[in-house]
């Protein structure tokens, strides 16, 4: 599925938070959003999910508005992670995931087998499976992130966006969190604050200060003159002896 | 883990528990009535039995204590029903079926009529309740709406804070005008009359009244039923609820407005009963769990107990007095909730 936005506008209080924004993203593609603190990263996120409507300009699914599209039918193609969703319910690991499944149920139309085995399969995808009954509170922040992980991919989302989903993680978690998004064979649009990490996208778009400054292939877009401009500091570029790129940070 | 077992037969347990509770309730009171005389007067009413039966105890029996058992188990029903809706919702355990100013309106329309003689003789007791909780909500409502479009953003978790808050300053107007109209007019006399209002009191109801609460009982728990998985859905906020496909704003005010309805209607007929909405989801969330699909029949059932057991109490506790019904949820259900809260601390 297709996944564009039309000059896309936000404020809040008189402030513009988003501006003019458009990108378009193609099916299957790892997208990388990445910009410093309050440039617009998670506002451009909720619209794409579609859970506000845009001030000004679209989002497009498959050339449709979101805005007239029903959130259950948004649902059954976007899933969202959100950076936090916290709860003092007394809830377990899967039926949490269970959750996912909603935008397929209703009233009438109940459990069954085939949400089992999808939820099963979210939990395993997520290295979860084996923690199925613990309850919410007793659980650590890399393990929430998890299990929210795996409720959205209960979604069996083609569009699925995650907003820093890394940031609580160890770093083995870290890892196969973004290796198993890169091998998902949907889109996957992603905010991230690692630029080593975000290298391994197929695309990359910069924000500041409310608009997408840039881009492109992570190569052409994360210039060092880009690096000093957006995110005020300088990079040193190594090249690893298998032949991977690596940048190293200081002030500028 | 009697709390499993009970779960898994809960589907003909309640039914059996409720009917238990109802014979019960009209069993029990000044002058014990026996069972099987219920069971024949019963018999008489329902399938037009002609069993030799007391005139007088098939009076009681009929007119005054079943249809007053029925409308405590119905009021003991929205009650919970509203709290598991509006904790689920606004994401607050704080949150109860009067927290949208309801019970302040409801006494101050009560207050207006019988105090103030609005409505000229015209409008009864519960009229004048009802209308009150309506102006107080639809307050409440606009202000809410005020002010959550006015910290922009439209972030659902804003509107629960916005709707808490003007919940809070709708109810404290309310009760100023209630306390306003009591210091301005009322009588000693007329004063104790509206605390005894103000703490619930079953003593007036009649079959009209059941034939109102039944309908608005079940109705409120088939809504309930029905938006089960919506509810689940805002486990973690508003937000991830959109995200999973739920119409946030449509579906809250739904669910808000028919449990605002509801309760109005239990208030205007029994004045404002404490405690049961804000602890009985509570306590079922520690034996059930937070699942809707167990949590609202479990809350409905246990609601409907409570007020049928706690009315039972409030007859028979002081011999030849009828205490507010209100004292006694609160008197045996703060400790009752706390052994449950430190007993399921445990567990886990």
């Amino acid at each position: 599925m297709n996944l564009s936005a039309e000059n896309l506008g936000w404020r809040v209080h008189g402030h513009t938070l988003l501006e003019n924004v458009s990108l378009e993203v193609a099916p299957g593609q790892t997208f990388g959003l990445i910009g410093p603190n309050g440039s617009g990263k998670t506002t451009l996120l909720r619209l794409l999910a579609g859970l506000s409507k845009p001030k000004a300009g679209r989002v497009l699914l498959d050339g449709k508005s979101l805005a007239r599209m029903r959130q259950r039918h948004i649902a059954q193609s976007i899933a969202l992670v959100e950076q936090q969703a916290e709860t003092t319910d007394r809830i377990q690991v899967r039926q949490v995931v269970a959750l996912g499944r909603t935008p397929f149920l209703s009233a009438l139309r109940s459990w069954t087998e085939e949400d089992d085995a999808i939820v099963d399969q979210a939990l395993v995808d997520v290295d979860m499976a084996n923690m199925t009954g613990r309850l919410w509170h007793t659980l650590s922040g890399g393990e929430r992130q998890r299990v929210h992980i795996a409720r959205a991919l209960a979604q069996q989302p083609k569009i699925l966006l995650l907003d820093e989903p890394t940031n609580h993680l160890d770093i083995r978690h870290q890892l196969s969190i973004l290796e198993l998004v890169r091998q998902l064979p949907i889109t996957v649009i992603i905010t991230l604050h690692d630029l080593n990490q975000a290298m391994a996208c197929d695309r990359l778009g910069i924000m500041d200060g409310g608009q997408l400054v840039a881009a492109g292939k992570p190569q052409a877009v994360l210039t060092s003159e880009r690096l000093q401009q957006t995110f005020g500091v300088q990079a040193e570029l190594l090249t690893t002896a298998n032949g991977e790129r690596l940048m190293r940070f200081y002030h500028a | 883990m009697t709390f499993i077992r009970l779960r898994l037969n809960g589907c003909w347990l309640a039914p059996l528990m409720l009917l238990a509770a109802l014979l019960a309730g009209t069993a029990i009171g000044e002058t014990s009535i026996p069972v099987d005389t219920i069971l024949k007067v019963l018999a008489n009413k329902l399938w037009g039995a002609e069993y030799a039966v007391d005139r007088i105890d098939a009076g009681i029996i009929w007119n005054y204590r079943l249809s007053r058992a029925v409308v405590a188990a119905c009021c003991g029903t929205s009650l919970a029903l509203a709290g598991v809706v509006l904790q689920a919702l606004l994401r607050n355990p704080l949150a109860d079926p009067y927290l949208m100013g309801i019970s302040a309106g409801a006494s101050t329309g009560a207050v207006a009529v019988m105090v103030a003689g609005l409505g000229a003789g015209a409008l009864t007791l519960s009229a004048g309740a009802f209308a009150g909780a309506g102006l107080a909500f639809g307050l409440v409502v606009l202000l809410a709406h005020a002010a959550s479009s006015g910290t922009g953003g439209g972030r659902g978790t804003q509107a629960a804070g916005a709707i808490i808050l003007a919940g809070i300053a709708g109810s404290q107007l309310f009760n100023a005008l209630t306390a306003f109209i009591i210091a301005k007019s009322a009588n000693a006399e007329q004063a104790r009359g509206i605390l005894f209002w103000l703490l619930g009191n079953l003593s007036g109801v009649r079959w009209t009244d059941a034939a109102l609460a039944l309908p608005a009982a079940l109705g409120g728990l088939l809504i309930c039923l029905w938006h089960r998985r919506a509810l689940d859905a805002f486990t973690f906020g508003t937000d991830s609820a959109a995200s999973m496909g739920i119409a946030v704003r449509p579906i809250r005010a739904l669910l808000i407005i028919a449990m605002a309805l509801v309760t109005a209607v239990m208030v205007s007929m029994v004045g404002a009963i404490g405690f049961v909405g804000l602890v009985i989801p509570h306590a079922m969330r520690f034996i059930v769990g937070s699942q809707h699909v167990r949590l609202v029949p479990a809350s409905a059932l246990a609601g409907a107990l409570f007020l049928i057991g706690a009315d039972i109490l409030s007859r028979v506790i002081v011999p030849g007095q009828v205490l507010p019904i209100g004292v006694i949820t609160s008197l045996i259900g703060a400790p009752a909730f706390a052994l449950i809260l430190v007993r399921g601390r445990r567990a886990t």
